[in-house]
Formats: structure tokens, C-alpha cells, sequence
């Protein structure tokens, strides 16, 4: 789905050495050696080894990872508050780590604003003072900048404290107005380091449901590092999964939980509430068959028995879910002479979207045990889930 | 067998390098001079113009205002006990030296101290100059001072301002140093020149700190500025200076004791005007 996407960042071959023979260090990576051999040899720390992923226009993507895996430094390298060792980062065709040092200023204004970890605010400015701070830099007139900024904090919930100091507030709204600060410059890509890490859980929780909904609307490009796998889950579009310096797996969380590339990542979900995640489409199975809104009982019948089903679903032409109906019906309607569904179709079945969570499913299968009907936003049929293959996919999950 | 050791002539050879800048130099030596006892004698004058009331008025409303009523009462009570003791005159002159004094050691110190926050060059280039200048006896500074810019007020601001610029510069070295990386992170990160950094987040941020290195400053201008009554310097610390050569330790304290109010007035004066910009 994202995949189709134009590409706002491509990152490719991008390392970052600390210290000060970095050309040593990447040789000896050349030759295989892993970091901590490397440190062991030359003393340089290799911060991020042949980093290649893409961020795509309007997603969100997490780049997650333990302390010591690099998320931090790789970010910095976004914008290059840290300099890359080498590679390339390029932001809608600009390679950023040749940018001479007055380009790189106007493409910092241009292209990104940065959240914090620790919020960053200046605390010699007020809560509008702070939104504003992009705009000023970028020697925005004062009249508009005031309206921007103001925009950004209500949007983040923060009408009426504009003239409030950064220490006057709890934690949770000073990572708003970092937010705000971010929202108000309008760049084209939103930085969030840790952003959320700071606050305890169930403030944690509120942002992350509200930068899930910000972004919907406003659709910004925003790449989100985090140490924690359930915040990655739970906001990402896509996660990069990092560890020491190197990426593991690229993937969408589901593909990240039920397809892991290697015993990392596999111990790493290990404590992941896997119910929660999974969806019905994880669980879907496409459908045999379906009868048409035009076919008779008997052609629903015969597809029934050649599926060996006891009940089908009926659709329109253009796959829009009308009914079920069930083998008695159908042999009924036949005995009584019909030659059309209409009469026998039923609706005591459950519909659900593609992005139920699984444990969610449980409740809905009634006594009959229909398969539950996996509809899109147009009630087309994408698949139907059995009983059997939520606990399946869930017993799975459990395992590994 | 002893051996011999020649001994260093390092006292010579700072001679010579004084009198090598003395003689050279002495055309900007005596335009400083100049220009700097304008200075003092136009602020003298402007000071002594205005009636001891008067003055006594304007210093008291001002403690009022910028710190509190209580300062302000205790700025009359030893204002008033100055100007009893037929001191006021000598306190004018002493009040004038240490604010000129301190205003030149701020204009220098400001831009050198953020220079050495910025460079770490500079930095380590700086701090062991300073410590030259803090721990030096300050005596040993009037002795150039002399050749330099003559007898008088010139040569002890010369001489308070070397004494008492080291805090100015350390503190606002310290307060820009101690500004924390996230912020300046954040400055950089929205893209900000190192010109926005520094008026924007660095000084701002630094301003407390640098309030206290002037508040340290002006203290060590005004013990400098009485010592300096040594190389003729008008004001208090003359009248002291007197009552030494005469032996009348009465005279000594009554002097003394107008110069600790004095100190403790511009002390609490620059504290509160710090604590105000601490919001």
C-alpha cells in the first residue's frame, strides 16, 4: 500500500564513524569485522554501518531500536546535526551530506522540524515565543508567524496558554508545545526522537493516539525513532528495525510480528501482546466461493456443496456483500419453486474491517459459527475468518 | 662544589618590555589618557552638579523600584550617614571610578567571554591569562600603571579594570557553556545561524549568570579603586590612604565604613537586577 508512495528521503549505504580515523574503521567493516572488533582494532566506534531504507511521502515511519543501535545518531544524520561518515540522504533530490554549510541551514528550514526527548524548550520564552521559533529563524514576519503558531497550538491543545513559560506546564503539554513548535514551522518532514519517551504511560498513550490522528489529517511525512516496540506497533506505518548500527528489518508491524527476519527480532517481539496487534486481516482467509445477487438457490446450492460449506455469502457485481444464505434456506427456497436468493437471505452474520484486532473477533462469532465477513470501507468482501484460524494465528503468535 | 645557577633576569626583561611600550606607545597611552579622565570629569561633574539630595532621591527611588523598600530605606540611612560624616565627595569620586571602570571592563569582557564560550581555542588560551590577572597582587598593577597614563585616576581605572575584569569574562564564558546541548540542538536542528544561536538562545539563556560575574566585577572595582588612592586616585580610598600616613584609625574606619555601603548598595542594586531577569 505505502510502497507505492513517492520516496521523500532515500538513505543509501549511510555510515557514521566516531572518532577520528573513520577511513580505518569502514575498511575493517569492509573486510567483515563487526563494532565491537572494530573498537577493539582501531578504537573508533561504528555508530551506523551501510544504512539503506526510504521514508515515503506521508507515512510514518518508526525507526526503532534498543540504546546503542544507532536510532539516535541516525536521525541526527537526517538533518545532520551528526555528520555522516558517508552514504547519501537524499531529500527530494538534494543529497543532503554534500549540501555546503549555507544550504544546509535553508534545507534544515525547509525540510525539517525536530521533537524532542526532552521537550528542548527554550525556557526564556513563553509557550508562544517557543511555537514561533521556526517561523522566526526563518525571518517570518511577526503577523504571521504569531497566527501560525497560534494555529499549531490549538491544534494541539493548548488555546489559552500561549503566555504561559515552559516551566509553568506539566510534561505532557511541554511536549505539545514542542509539538506545536514542530506543527507551526512547517516543514516538509516531522523529526521525532524519542518524543514521547519522557512522559509517563497513559499521557504516552493520549499523544500517541493524537499524532496518529494529527497525521492522519495532515498527512506529514514523519519518521519517529523509539526504544519501545509496542509504541512502534502502534504508530508505525512501517518500523526499521535497528541493531548495532545496522538494519534488521524493514516491514509493516505485522509483517515485522509474524514474519521476523531473524532470532532478534523474533526475541524482541517476544513480549509483544500479540492479540493486540494482529489483525483480521492476518487472520483472513480469501473466500471459496460467493453466489451472486442474481444467481438461484440452485447455482448457490451446487457452489455450496462443491466447497463443501454449509452456508455462502452473496454479492453483487461489483463484489458488494448483499447476504448469506445458508443450505436449508436454499433447499427450501428450491422446494417452495423460487428461482431467486432474495427471499431467503439473511443478515445474522458479523462484518469487520481488515483492522480489528484479532482478540477483538472472539466475541463476535455467534452459536452458528458463520465465518465472519472481512469488508471494506464499501462493504466489498476482502475474505472471510474462522474460528479455527483466529486461534491459529494467535497460538502462533504465542509461540514464537 | 656549588654549582652556579645564573639567576633569570625576568624582572629586567619585564622592565624593558614595559619601557619599550611605554615609549612606544605613548601617543595611545596619552589619548586613553585623555579620553578617559573626560570621562571621569564629565561624570564627576555631572554627579556633583545635581544636589546631595537630590542624588540621595534618585539613588533610594531606584533601589525602591528595582529591588525593595527595605533596600531603599537603607540606602537613605547610609547615604545620609555619608554625607554626615562630610564624605560625600570623596564617595562621588570613588562611584565614578567604579562605574567607568566596570563599563570598560564589561564592553571588553562581553565580547571575550563569548568568544572563549564559542572557541576552545580561545578558551585555553584565556583561562590561564585570567588567573594571571585574578591572582596577581593587585599592588603590582599600579606600578605600570604609572609610566603608562601618569598619577592620577587615569592609571587606577587602568589598573582596577586589569584587576576586575576576570570574573566578567569567566562568568560569561561559564553561563554560555552552560546553556544545555538540547537547546542549542534545537536551535540547529530549526536551522538557526550561529549569529540567531548566540541573540536568540545562548545569551539569553546565559544572562543570569553573566549578571553575577558583574555583580563580581563591580566589587572588585570598588576594593581596587580604594587601593589605587595609593597612586593618587581621588575619593574614599584616598581619605583612608590619609588617615594611615597620620595614624588616625578613627578617620580610617569613618572613610572604611562608606565604602562597605557603598559596596553593599551596588551589591544588592545589581543582585536584584538580576534575580529579575531570572523571571
Amino acid at each position: 500500500m505505502s510502497d507505492n508512495r513517492s520516496v521523500k528521503i532515500k538513505v543509501r549505504g549511510l555510515s557514521k564513524v566516531f572518532g577520528d580515523q573513520p577511513k580505518k574503521a569502514l575498511k575493517l567493516r569492509d573486510e567483515g569485522l563487526k563494532r565491537p572488533d572494530i573498537l577493539e582494532k582501531t578504537g573508533q566506534t561504528l555508530g551506523l554501518s551501510n544504512i539503506d531504507f526510504d521514508v515515503h511521502e506521508g507515512e510514518l515511519l518508526v525507526i526503532m531500536g534498543l540504546s546503542g543501535s544507532g536510532k539516535s545518531t541516525l536521525i541526527r544524520c537526517l538533518n545532520r546535526l551528526i555528520e555522516p561518515t558517508e552514504g547519501e540522504i537524499v531529500i527530494d533530490g538534494e543529497d543532503i551530506p554534500q549540501l555546503s554549510d549555507k544550504a544546509l541551514l535553508e534545507c534544515r528550514r525547509r525540510h525539517f522540524s525536530m521533537v524532542f526527548q526532552n521537550f528542548a524548550l527554550f525556557p526564556h520564552r513563553t509557550v508562544q515565543q517557543n511555537a514561533e521559533f521556526g517561523l522566526e529563524i526563518r525571518g517570518i514576519d511577526a503577523d504571521t508567524r504569531a497566527k501560525t503558531a497560534r494555529d499549531a497550538l490549538s491544534q494541539v491543545g493548548l488555546k489559552g496558554w500561549e503566555d504561559a513559560y515552559p516551566n509553568q506546564l506539566s510534561g505532557g503539554m511541554q511536549q505539545r508545545v514542542g509539538l506545536a513548535r514542530a506543527l507551526a514551522n512547517d516543514a516538509s518532514v516531522l523529526l521525532m526522537d524519542e518524543a514521547f519517551s519522557a512522559l509517563d504511560p497513559l499521557i504516552r498513550k493520549d499523544m500517541q493516539q493524537e499524532l496518529l490522528e494529527l497525521q492522519h489529517r495532515m498527512k506529514k511525512t514523519t519518521v519517529f525513532i523509539t526504544h519501545d516496540l509496542d509504541e512502534a506497533l502502534n504508530i508505525g506505518d512501517r518500523i526499521v528495525l535497528l541493531k548495532d548500527g545496522e538494519v534488521v528489518q524493514i516491514g509493516t508491524p505485522e509483517e515485522i510480528l509474524t514474519k521476523p527476519a531473524d532470532d532478534y527480532v523474533e526475541r524482541f517481539i517476544e513480549g509483544v501482546d500479540m492479540s493486540r496487534v494482529l489483525t483480521a486481516s492476518s487472520a483472513m482467509r480469501p473466500v471459496r466461493a460467493t453466489a451472486r445477487e442474481d444467481d438461484g438457490p440452485r447455482t448457490a446450492l451446487r457452489k455450496m456443496k462443491e466447497n463443501a460449506m454449509d452456508s455462502i455469502y452473496v454479492t453483487s457485481r461489483d463484489r458488494k456483500l448483499m447476504g448469506l444464505v445458508e443450505a436449508d434456506a436454499a433447499n427450501t427456497a428450491i422446494q417452495a419453486g423460487q428461482d431467486r436468493l432474495d427471499g431467503v437471505l439473511t443478515q445474522d452474520f458479523r462484518t469487520v474491517g481488515p483492522d480489528e484486532p484479532l482478540h477483538n473477533l472472539f466475541a463476535l462469532f455467534n452459536e452458528k459459527s458463520f465465518p465472519i465477513a472481512v469488508i471494506d470501507d464499501e462493504r466489498r468482501l476482502l475474505g472471510v475468518v474462522v474460528k479455527g484460524a483466529v486461534l491459529d494465528e494467535l497460538a502462533q503468535a504465542g509461540d514464537q | 662544589m656549588a654549582i652556579e645557577i645564573p639567576r633569570i633576569p625576568l624582572g629586567d626583561w619585564i622592565e624593558t618590555g614595559l619601557n619599550w611600550l611605554t615609549t612606544e606607545y605613548s601617543g595611545v597611552t596619552r589619548g586613553i589618557s585623555r579620553f578617559t579622565q573626560t570621562g571621569i570629569d564629565g561624570l564627576n561633574d555631572a554627579l556633583m552638579w545635581l544636589p546631595d539630595w537630590a542624588l540621595l532621591v534618585i539613588i533610594a527611588g531606584l533601589c525602591w523600584k528595582l529591588a525593595s523598600p527595605r533596600l531603599a530605606i537603607g540606602a537613605v540611612i547610609g547615604l545620609g550617614l555619608i554625607w554626615d560624616l562630610g564624605l560625600w565627595d570623596p564617595m562621588i569620586e570613588t562611584l565614578t571610578l567604579v562605574v567607568i571602570a566596570t563599563l570598560v571592563a564589561v564592553i571588553i569582557a562581553l565580547p571575550v567571554g563569548i568568544a572563549a564560550a564559542l572557541s576552545d581555542r580561545l578558551y585555553r588560551a584565556i583561562m590561564p591569562i585570567l588567573d594571571f590577572m585574578q591572582t596577581m597582587p593587585a599592588f603590582v598593577y599600579l606600578i605600570p600603571a604609572i609610566p603608562f597614563f601618569g598619577i592620577g585616576s587615569v592609571s587606577a581605572i587602568f589598573a582596577t579594570v586589569i584587576f576586575s575584569m576576570p570574573p566578567a569574562i569567566r562568568f560569561t564564558t561559564l553561563g554560555i557553556r552552560q546553556v544545555p546541548v538540547e537547546l542549542i540542538e534545537a536551535a540547529d536542528a530549526y536551522g538557526a545561524t550561529r549569529g540567531q544561536k548566540l541573540f536568540k538562545v545562548q545569551l539569553p539563556l546565559s544572562l543570569p549568570t553573566v549578571m553575577a560575574g558583574i555583580n563580581q566585577t563591580i566589587m572588585l572595582a570598588l576594593s581596587m579603586v580604594v587601593i589605587a588612592a595609593m597612586i593618587g586616585a581621588d575619593g574614599l580610598g584616598s581619605e583612608v590612604w590619609r588617615a594611615i600616613q597620620r595614624l588616625r584609625p578613627g578617620d580610617g574606619f569613618e572613610a572604611g565604613i562608606a565604602v562597605v555601603i557603598l559596596a553593599m548598595l551596588l551589591d544588592r542594586l545589581t543582585q536584584s537586577l538580576r534575580k529579575e531577569r531570572k523571571q
